[in-house]
């Protein structure tokens, strides 16, 4: 099934897009044919073959705040999708409905149907503890415990009992630390305090303590903000060698990283899936007025 | 995802485990939480089950006549010396003529408190007209009529065992049954001063005694703690002494108030020479021991004026003095309010100092200046709590809840201050 | 004159000193118009001016009512009959106040004689004469300190720098009150605690089991000079706190992470209000309800199982107390936690951790320094408490760890010692000292401890 491309019919006025429209007045009496400027449904492709994560009409409210509006994505198995948009557009946001995130927040609320590899994340059988073990995460900063390097990779296998011994554990650790590329970087020093490391070898750490739990799905939340642009293209190196195995979303302030790490794009904005499609088309052929605002930096 | 299957056996297999865990833990958090929220219900139900009683006071009512014969013999009636008690132990015997023998009519004079002699003067004092003449009163009960009027002391038990014969109890019943016996709000209680007597003991002495020293407190350590403060925080020079000052400050917050009471020994009483037992050097040290607190409050208020007013004070010509008292201090005046409210609702709760510089004396009369004797209302509720008496239980109660209310006063007073004055940068 | 009369006519000199000095700012450079001609604004000329007549003449008026008293006394004892001058201290002392005492118009215990009502009406004389002397003199200097200020007043004058500069010295005084204090203490207490160490060795104090201070009264018999061994106060106020801290530590504790982690924000906003409010309840009202409701019930509670129970028992009070500290503890606790970043909390929850495990393999060992430093706050509290103690605790001074016992603590006997008549130089006074200097160097070190442990906590994550 495709999903409808937005047509001249469906004509839910909203502020969002003649904001949009009031700061680019010059383009705003004869678009070209071909793009959709309405707000609404979602324009490209939303579905994929292989689909592992599946959010259908997803809305998200904190109090009266309206912060996700039926926003229906599909995310395949061992694939990037890069979730962009301006600030506040939502997408950290879904990020953070994928694993529950959402739920320690008392005033958030959220509606729709997500399944992981068939089973309703929201519903009754599935433990967030358990979810997040499926469906790991990395944050915008990196947030190394203040514990050793090695406690810090080693501290999901313990409280999930992944490990029946030291042995065992030894193991894990290493190999996750291996595959995060950090290994060699700090196999002399296990213990000392993770948070002694660099902005980016503490975020490798902190991927490599996500990887310890053998999630199916990783979540990054702009995971190179806070990093110089060497660590960001090794972290960046790391994200193409990871999604052999999982499945990554990532979200990002920077295009250049989502053309350069996703295969699929999806562009939010004020809440809405404005358009989802492979990552060459959308920097290519945008087929929404938004998102082509966005990606040649009319927005933003 | 080598082992995927494995690993989410192993995590599902833990869940039970962990779950049970959580729901302990949360528990136990629950638990705690109202540990502290129980107490307060059980102090409270207490408080006022054991004091809302004293707030009423039993009385009798009897037809004195103001006879010349009893009050001067002979002659002219010597205020001072006249026999008024003997003017309600002659209503008394008028009240229950049946009454004859001396054993008797002592104790039929014990249901009347000593308080009745002191009210019948202040009458006649009042209105000399009265001798001569016969008016319906009410006078006080006394303390153990007044207990079993509350239901204080059981009429059932053994007549050896109770502070009440069976005649005495027979002739409170007889004012019963004539209407001659109730109960009446406790006017003694916030208008007389400490007494022996329970049903003569009133908190207006203590409440004066507290409110002489707060007097002292604020006019001290108001202006000392804010001047402190803005010298900290706008005009200090980042050294040694200044960090000296600052750690301090801090210690001092800190330190068991009962040390201040040896200062105020030390200092005050032994070496400068002041009175003891006066408001005076009550409020000297309350005002030390409440420094600290508002130094840190009004500091904290100084801070949260934004540098861009200074800044623009400044940048127009303005002297740093010139900023700070007629930008700075404005503005945080609020906070330093507050800080000063709380500080002086935390002195009148304080009590262990006083102990030390002889503020717990027995003190009848109200202090009617700085450094009169006198008392405090927490210490008045120390000398009342050690009473055997169970008449002055009730007492001690009650003027908890007073203190209690001035507290709850003064804390709404500075969240009102907050509310009303704050602003938001 | 009354002083509060003196004090108001000062204050009327020193505003009409700030209106004369004000005016001659202005006239000097031919009126309001031309203010611009000054140094500084009209108004700190009226200030300077105002500053000048009340400085001297206050500083005058505090040393003369500071001197005042004594010196009068030594001059009514100087003209005393030799009879009485031969007197001991102490007699003498006795025999000042009932001069006083008849000067006051007060009842006078003994024999009023001749000798003693002169010496009440020259003590009255003097008095008066003193007040005379002390009014003619303020208001002197008044006058004089305000027209030397007001012949300075040139257009050049720079008035607000005299004026800010003396508001200044007035501020660094009060700032240095906080030290004064401290050093007050120090010395009030070391002072007598040393004498006290004159006639009892420290180490018989420090080491010493038995306490036992009533009999030093009578330190002229043999063999009665009482035993000042501390040590039974030291475990019992070491007990006492220990069954505080074992009630709000873990009480506390858990209060604060349930209302971090896991309360709703309307529990959270009923709960900690309340729990203001029990930091609030004056410690007083702590004691009558430790003595008065808890006592009994523990006794009753003891009794039933088994236990002999001191009607006085050391658990009573400390219960109560640890009830007291319950807040501080959470408050503490919860300062800690909040001040870990939310980001570790997050990364622990996007793990998998559940939120106990959250909080007790990741957030508690963040915050572990703040909670410490906490309860070292905490134990210091609880160590100097003393209200509670006096009314709950009881007198005896017993070596035992038993909490169903009646024990002593180190405030209760300085309460004990110094309430109710005594002289002042007995061990038994000074014994008083002694403990205060030991509660206040043990509160001191916990408090300092503590508040560094806090601060550095602090600064780690901002």
């Amino acid at each position: 099934m495709t999903m409808a491309i937005m047509t001249e019919t469906e004509t839910t006025e909203n502020r969002t897009s003649a904001t949009a429209q009031v700061d680019l007045p010059d383009e705003k009496r004869d678009p070209p044919a071909t793009i959709a400027t309405e707000l609404g449904a979602t324009v490209g492709n939303v579905r994929c073959e292989n689909p592992f994560v599946v959010a259908e009409n997803i809305d998200v409210y904190y109090g009266d705040n309206h912060a996700i509006k039926n926003v229906t994505l599909e995310i395949g198995k061992s694939e990037v999708i890069a979730l962009i948009g301006p600030s506040g557009c939502g997408k950290s946001t879904f990020l953070r409905c994928l694993n529950r995130m959402n739920d320690s927040i008392e005033s958030a609320r959220v509606t729709g149907k997500i399944t992981l590899d068939g089973q309703d994340i929201y519903g009754k059988g599935l433990d967030p503890v358990a979810l997040r073990a499926r469906v790991g995460m990395v944050f915008q900063k990196p947030n190394p415990f203040p514990k050793s390097i090695y406690d810090n990779v080693a501290y999901g296998p313990r409280i999930h009992g992944l490990a029946t011994d030291r042995a065992e554990l030894d193991d894990i650790v290493h190999r996750s630390l291996e595959r995060a590329g950090l290994l060699k970087e700090v196999k002399d020093r296990m213990d000392e305090p993770g948070t002694g490391l660099s902005g980016g070898q503490q975020q490798r750490l902190c991927i490599a303590r996500t990887i310890a739990v053998d999630p199916e799905v990783i979540l990054m939340d702009e995971p190179c903000s806070a990093l110089d642009p060497i660590a960001t293209a090794r972290i960046e190196d790391l994200i193409d060698e990871l999604s052999e195995d999982y499945a990554i979303v990532i979200v990002t302030h920077s295009m250049q990283q989502a053309a350069r790490v996703s295969r699929r794009v999806a562009y939010f904005h004020l809440g809405l899936l404005v358009e989802v499609d492979e990552t060459d088309k959308i920097f290519t052929n945008p087929q929404h007025r938004l998102t082509e605002d966005y990606i040649t930096g009319r927005i933003g | 995802m080598n082992g995927l299957a494995t690993t989410r056996e192993k995590v599902e297999a833990g869940l039970r485990r962990r779950r049970r865990t959580e729901r302990v833990f949360r528990l136990t958090g629950i638990l705690a939480t109202t540990v502290g929220v129980l107490f307060l219900g059980v102090f409270f139900a207490d408080l006022i089950g054991k004091g809302s009683s004293a707030f009423f006071q039993t009385f009798i009512q009897l037809d004195v006549e103001f006879s010349e014969d009893i009050l001067g013999p002979g002659s002219t009636v010597d205020l001072e010396y006249a026999d008024f008690d003997g003017l309600a132990r002659s209503a008394l015997r008028r009240a229950f003529p049946e009454v004859t023998s001396r054993g008797e009519r002592r104790e039929l004079n014990r249901l009347v408190s000593v308080g009745a002699g002191y009210q019948l003067r202040d009458m006649l004092v009042a209105d000399p007209a009265l001798l001569g003449a016969r008016r319906s009163v009410w006078v006080p009960a006394s303390s153990t009529v007044d207990m079993f009027m509350k239901g204080n002391i059981d009429p059932a038990l053994d007549e050896a065992l109770r502070p009440l014969s069976d005649p005495q109890i027979g002739w409170i019943k007889g004012l019963q049954d004539r209407g001659r016996i109730a109960k009446h709000f406790n006017r003694a209680l916030f208008t007389n001063g400490d007494s022996r007597e329970p049903e003569l003991a009133g908190i207006r002495g203590a409440l004066m005694g507290s409110f002489y020293m707060l007097v002292v407190t604020v006019l001290l350590a108001f202006p000392i703690g804010v001047a402190a403060a803005i010298y900290l925080e706008e005009f200090a020079p980042r050294s040694r002494w200044s960090d000296l000052i600052e750690v301090n400050i801090n210690n001092l917050a800190a330190v068991p108030s009962i040390v201040f009471g040896l200062l105020g020994l030390a200092v005050f009483i032994n070496w400068a020479a002041l009175p003891r037992s006066a408001p005076l050097v009550g409020g000297l040290v309350l005002s030390l021991l409440t420094l600290p607190v508002i130094i840190i409050a009004s500091r904290a208020a100084i801070k949260a004026v934004p540098p861009s007013i200074r800044e623009a004070a400044l940048g127009i010509g303005a002297s740093q003095m010139q900023v700070v008292f007629h930008h700075v201090m404005p503005l945080a005046m609020p906070g330093m309010l507050t800080g000063t409210i709380i500080g002086m609702s935390r002195a009148l709760g304080e009590s262990a100092p006083l102990l030390m510089i002889g503020m717990v004396a027995f003190i009848v009369d109200v202090p009617g200046g700085f450094s009169d004797p006198a008392t405090a209302l927490p210490v008045q509720i120390y000398l009342w709590a050690d009473s055997p008496e169970r008449a002055f239980a009730e007492r001690t109660s009650a003027a908890i809840m007073v203190l209690l209310g001035f507290l709850l006063l003064m804390n709404l007073t500075a969240v009102i201050v907050r509310k009303r004055m704050e602003r938001k940068w | 004159m009354q002083s509060t009369t003196l004090i108001l006519l000062l204050a009327a000199i020193a505003v009409s000193a700030f209106y004369l000095g004000r005016s001659r700012s202005l006239a000097l450079v031919g009126g309001p118009r031309k203010g611009s001609a000054l140094h500084s604004l009209p108004g700190y000329y009226g200030y300077f001016t105002a500053i000048w007549c009340l400085l001297p003449a206050l500083a005058a008026m505090l040393i003369w009512i500071s001197l005042e008293a004594r010196i009068i006394v030594a001059i009514v004892i100087s003209g005393l009959p030799d009879a009485q001058q031969a007197l001991s201290a102490g007699e003498l002392d006795l025999l000042v106040n009932n001069i006083r005492n008849l000067a006051a118009g007060d009842v006078v215990s003994g024999a009023l004689d001749s000798v003693l009502s002169d010496a009440a009406i020259r003590l009255q004389e003097l008095t008066s004469i003193s007040r005379n002397m002390l009014t003619v003199l303020t208001l002197g200097l008044a006058v004089v300190g305000g027209v030397v200020a007001w012949l300075r007043i040139k257009p050049d004058f720079r008035a607000r720098n005299r004026v800010e500069h003396i508001v200044l010295i007035a501020l660094i005084v009060a700032s240095s009150i906080a030290i004064f204090t401290t050093i007050g203490i120090v010395l009030s207490v070391l002072f007598e605690a040393i004498r006290f160490f004159r006639e009892v060795p420290v180490a018989e104090f420090l080491f010493g089991l038995n306490w036992s201070p009533q009999t030093a009264i009578r330190s002229d018999q043999v063999g009665s000079s009482g035993s000042f061994g501390a040590v039974p106060l030291f475990t019992g106020t070491l007990l006492i706190t220990g069954i505080a801290m074992a009630v709000a530590v873990p009480v506390g504790l858990m209060t604060a992470i349930y209302l971090a982690e896991y309360s709703t924000s309307r529990v959270r906003g009923l709960a900690k209000p309340l729990l203001e409010v029990l930091a609030g309840i004056p410690t007083v009202v702590y004691g009558f309800f430790a003595a008065l409701t808890v006592a009994p019930w523990v006794r009753r509670a003891g009794e039933t199982m088994g236990f002999e129970v001191a009607s006085e028992s050391a658990l009573a009070a400390g219960l109560v107390m640890g009830i007291m500290i319950i807040p501080l503890v959470s408050s503490l606790a919860d300062d800690a936690i909040n001040a870990v970043p939310a980001a570790m909390r997050d990364g622990a929850l996007g793990l998998g951790s559940t939120r106990s495990e959250t909080m007790i393999r990741v957030i508690l060992p963040a915050a572990l320094p703040g909670i410490v430093g906490g309860i070292l706050l905490a134990v210091s509290r609880a160590i100097g408490e003393t209200m509670i103690v006096v009314m709950a605790a009881g007198l005896a001074a017993n070596l035992t760890a038993n909490p169903f016992e009646a024990v002593t603590t180190v405030t209760v006997q300085i309460v004990t010692l110094l309430v109710g008549d005594q002289e002042f130089d007995s061990a038994k006074t000074l014994a008083a000292f002694a403990l205060g200097l030991m509660l206040f160097v043990v509160t001191l070190l916990l408090n300092v401890v503590g508040l560094n442990v806090v601060r550095k906590y602090r600064e780690q994550y901002e």
